[in-house]
């Protein structure tokens, strides 16, 4: 019986390893090996050679857009920690508990909705003929339209709405836990809310907000239509380069050596943050 | 500070304001973006010229609705074979992998996971040119050896089609392991003692206790495909996805008919949202 039985979890076992080997291998593992391998290729297919990374550091266009675009993804990720922790805190922990399962639903509408029609919407809003110039001029405020739309701040305003959704969603999950008690207790003890926030709520809440960074600062550094879009022609965003180099200037080997270079700043990255926080990227995502 | 402790009336309402702020700040582009979808004006601005249903049923000469579109008509058929292709596979293939990283064991299992996990750390931007280049020097290769060219590896619905698998299947594995991690296994056991083979139990105990969370994972992978623009950018052929033909017409200005277009996909997602809300309350 038992003999029986192992072959059978053999035969099971071979059924699910098969699909799941072939895709992370065909999929994940070999593509990036190819881009890896791809990226230190000349352009006319002839042998190894630095040219692609050393056109990266020659230009300062490129490592120029590089910094910013890492940097812009950083600060982009920091507002949406300080917006997220207030919103999250008023759901889970203010609002009525009806209202809150509300709210809720009402927050997570429009993270179902493309990010394109998110974007598409915004440049309604501000740009020149746009909703928001046409209002502002008919009250009085602005005597002629202004461009709002093309510069550093809509991009980031635009990046911070279209990822915001993925730091409060781990960020409710956990606070949810937290138990008001605690939060009692302090206020009993006389502690103020500053105090509060810095030694209880923000703490508590660690493992929700680092999930939730990975994951905006990943969405943020890999976004290509907010800031093209909102951002306009000064945007310089880094996936941007990497779009002009393989669909405009057909130059996949230097768009290979791009790519890998952002995707070594992300891991790097993301590394770096799981190491300082101590936290493991098996828990981080779920 | 909370429900229960004694707020001050100027943090209240301070509080108030600033969620009230937020959730404008949230939906205004959408109801901006619905509202327009209406206005009987050839630019999707203000002012405000009338209500009119032309950009949904228009039919020429100078306003064609998104019904009488065929670009774009043609362009969201298109989203729909892909996604329906993504979400057969990676429904199939995730729930696969629920049932290999949960049920069994084997060596480098850890290594398996990390990398089962890594596309949603890869931008897909970078999941998208890899692909592409890979496949394309598959193609060559093929080519150089057995002299024969397969169009499947160039970009075109195939293509699409993989490239978004490679992530949306993590999804719906996360999904469903979330589920099977729940899953009391004495069931299964009580099925073998009572002579059910393996795909009996697989059958009708565990895959029907799954159902919820593969329909769940299936109908997540679906909007995904659905919506994808950044991996798909690169694998596209001659016949664009809807993302993407609604890119070019956004960039380079449109009529309304996007507004339209948009509406349209607003209101489904949120039905999905709903739907896909009070069934997990269900379940719970």
């Amino acid at each position: 019986m038992t003999t029986n039985r192992k072959r059978r979890i053999k035969w099971g076992f071979v059924v699910f390893f098969t699909p799941v080997f072939l895709w992370l291998l065909l999929l994940i593992v070999l593509p990036q090996l190819e881009l890896l391998r791809l990226s230190f290729v000349g352009t006319g297919g002839s042998g190894f050679t630095l040219r692609n990374y050393l056109a990266f550091f020659k230009e300062p266009i490129y490592w120029l857009t590089f910094v910013r675009t890492a940097s812009y993804a950083i600060l982009v990720t920091l507002i949406v920690i300080v917006v997220a922790l207030p919103v999250s805190f008023y759901i889970t922990k203010i609002a009525r508990v009806r209202a809150s399962g509300f709210l809720m639903v009402l927050l997570l509408v429009p993270f179902w909705v493309s990010e394109l029609i998110r974007v598409y919407g915004w440049m309604i809003l501000l740009r020149e003929s746009g909703v928001i110039n046409q209002l502002l001029v008919r009250i009085g405020l602005f005597r002629q339209p202004v461009e709002m739309l093309y510069n550093d701040v809509t991009m980031i305003m635009g990046l911070v709405y279209t990822s915001m959704l993925f730091m409060v969603i781990p960020v409710i999950g956990v606070m949810e836990g937290l138990d008001d008690a605690l939060i009692e207790a302090a206020y009993d003890l006389g502690a103020k809310k500053l105090a509060i926030w810095r030694t209880i709520i923000i703490p508590y809440c660690m493992p929700g907000i680092i999930s939730g960074s990975i994951i905006v600062f990943m969405l943020v550094l890999g976004s290509y239509l907010t800031p093209n879009l909102m951002g306009g022609k000064n945007s310089l965003w880094f996936t941007e380069q990497i779009y002009n180099q393989i669909i405009i200037y057909f130059n996949w080997n230097q768009g290979a050596a791009f790519g890998f270079l952002l995707l070594a700043l992300s891991s790097l990255i993301i590394w770096a943050v799981l190491r300082l926080t101590g936290q493991s990227l098996k828990k981080v995502i779920k | 500070m909370i429900r229960t402790l004694p707020r001050s009336k100027a943090y209240s309402s301070g509080f108030k304001v600033f969620i009230g702020l937020y959730f404008a700040f949230l939906f205004a582009p959408l109801i901006v973006t619905m509202v327009l979808a209406f206005n009987d004006s050839m630019f999707p601005s203000l002012p405000w010229e009338g209500f009119t249903l032309d950009w949904f049923f228009g039919n020429g000469p100078r306003k064609y609705g998104i019904f009488n579109d065929r670009g774009n008509l043609r362009s969201i058929a298109m989203s729909f074979k892909v996604a329906l292709a993504v979400t057969a596979l990676s429904t199939v293939v995730g729930t696969f992998a629920a049932f290999l990283f949960e049920q069994e064991d084997f060596r480098f299992k850890g290594a398996l996971y990390f990398l089962m996990i890594a596309p949603l750390v890869i931008p897909g931007v970078i999941l998208g040119i890899s692909i592409l280049l890979f496949a394309n020097s598959m193609g060559l290769l093929i080519e150089r050896v057995f002299d024969v060219y397969v169009k499947v590896l160039g970009p075109g619905f195939w293509l699409v089609v993989t490239g978004q698998f490679s992530f949306i299947t993590t999804i719906v594995a996360l999904v469903v392991i979330a589920r099977l991690r729940k899953f009391d296994r004495t069931l299964e056991e009580a099925a073998y003692n009572l002579g059910a083979n393996r795909l009996q139990v697989l059958w009708y105990i565990t895959l029907k206790y799954l159902r919820p969370a593969i329909f769940g994972g299936a109908a997540v992978a679906f909007l995904m495909s659905f919506e994808n623009f950044n991996t798909t950018v690169f694998l596209v052929g001659s016949q664009a996805t809807l993302p993407i033909n609604l890119y070019l017409q956004v960039r380079d200005g449109s009529t309304p008919v996007i507004n339209a277009i948009s509406l349209l996909l607003i209101v489904g997602a949120s039905v999905f949202a709903v739907l896909n809300l009070s069934s997990k309350r269900e379940r719970n």
